[in-house]
């Protein structure tokens, strides 16, 4: 922990509880756990790339929400089709 | 106009839904509103003794229920507020001796007669839960600033939009505002961020809370504690009216405010 960190509060046990009831929050709605997200994204990558070329390492997968509501957010980069340059 | 069904009721246990039900209906008949407080938490009865009425019961819930009395007669009048009214549970019954659709048929009689219907839910997500909630107008959720209290009201708030009841309220209950100060308990601002609901009270940590509960007489009948205070002013904002939340940190660290600055990411 910084000087920041203690300056700013983010080391105190408060801050501590609600980042870690943030995510046990997102996974409690959806009903998913931390570990079947990383397979629902090796899924995803592998269907994706039958149809498209993507860079699989930078892909990111999110639960995030806005009230109550939970979205899965997904960024998934395309690989400049080599192709194009021949 | 037919009275309002509220429903207190939480995912963990012991976080002062008891309490807030014999207290809100307290403050609520002091201000001349007509109550009822009905102890939906069969087989462990407490409603009766946290409001001090424990020696006049006769007839409860299931004996209604049941046939084996009348309305009028399981009613019990509190002596000190004369609007105020108890149903106690079952003692020696489960839950399944009461169904939804009962509770249902048995509001719907009492709204006709009163202006609020409390109903102290018990713990869970189960048979007692759905109960309580099923003749519900309004719900109310308490928890107390604390991880597992959190999660679990985030759960119940889950289940009762679920059952087309929400969205609920937020009691906040057992506040330290000394801890929330030294950084070393979820504010309120944080519990409401995280459930994403909206705030219908926050009652302090408050030894008078015990002290009266040990004499069977409600809190929010004495004038000096902070935690009656707080639920005089659920009561009147139960009514409609904008009163302001109490400001406990008027003080709050300078540190914590410059961490806001510095995107502490609230
Ligand atoms: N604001 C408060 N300050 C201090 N003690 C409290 C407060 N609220 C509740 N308590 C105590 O916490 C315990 C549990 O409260 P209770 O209302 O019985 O919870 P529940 O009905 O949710 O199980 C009781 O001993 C009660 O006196
Ligand atoms: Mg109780």
């Amino acid at each position: 922990m910084g000087w920041l960190d203690r300056l700013t509060g983010r080391d105190k046990s408060a801050h501590k509880a609600k980042d870690r009831l943030r995510l046990v929050l997102i996974h409690d709605r959806t009903d998913l756990a931390p570990g079947q997200l990383d397979a629902l994204k090796d899924e995803l990558i592998a269907v994706i790339s039958r149809y498209i070329e993507i860079e699989p390492q930078a892909v990111e997968i999110q639960l995030s929400q806005d009230g109550r509501e939970q979205y899965l957010v997904a960024n998934i980069p395309l690989r400049p089709t080599r192709r194009a340059r021949k | 106009m037919p009275g309002t069904v509220l429903t207190i009721t939480s995912g963990k246990g012991g976080v002062g839904k008891t309490t807030a039900t014999a207290n809100i209906a307290a403050a609520l008949a002091k201000l001349g509103q007509k109550v009822v407080c009905l102890d939906a938490d069969i087989g462990l009865r407490n409603l009766d003794l946290v409001l001090g009425l424990e020696n006049r019961i006769v007839y409860d819930l299931v004996d209604v229920v049941e046939g084996r009395c009348r309305l009028r007669q399981a009613l019990i009048r509190d002596k000190r507020l004369p609007n105020l009214f108890l149903i106690p549970a079952a003692q020696t019954r489960d839950k399944t001796a009461v169904s939804p659709t009962d509770m249902v048929h048995l509001c719907n009689e009492l709204k006709q007669e009163f202006d609020w219907i409390l109903i102290d839910s018990p713990a869970g997500i189960e048979r007692g839960f759905r109960n309580a909630i099923a003749p519900a107008d309004q719900v109310v959720v308490v928890t107390n600033p604390e991880v597992s209290a959190v999660r679990d009201a985030d759960r119940i708030i889950g289940l009762i939009e679920a059952e087309e009841k929400g969205p609920a309220r937020l009691l906040l209950n057992r506040l330290n505002p000394q801890m929330v100060r030294n950084g070393d308990m979820l504010d309120a601002d944080d519990v409401l961020e995280l459930l994403a609901i909206d705030l219908l009270g926050v009652v302090p940590e408050d030894e008078a809370v015990v002290v009266s509960t040990n004499r069977g007489m409600p809190v929010a009948l004495d004038e000096k504690s902070r935690a009656g205070q707080a639920f005089r002013n659920v009561a009147r904002r139960l009514l409609g009216e904008d009163v302001p939340f109490m400001d406990w940190d008027s003080e709050s660290g300078f540190l914590q405010r410059l961490g806001r600055l510095f995107g502490r990411g609230d």
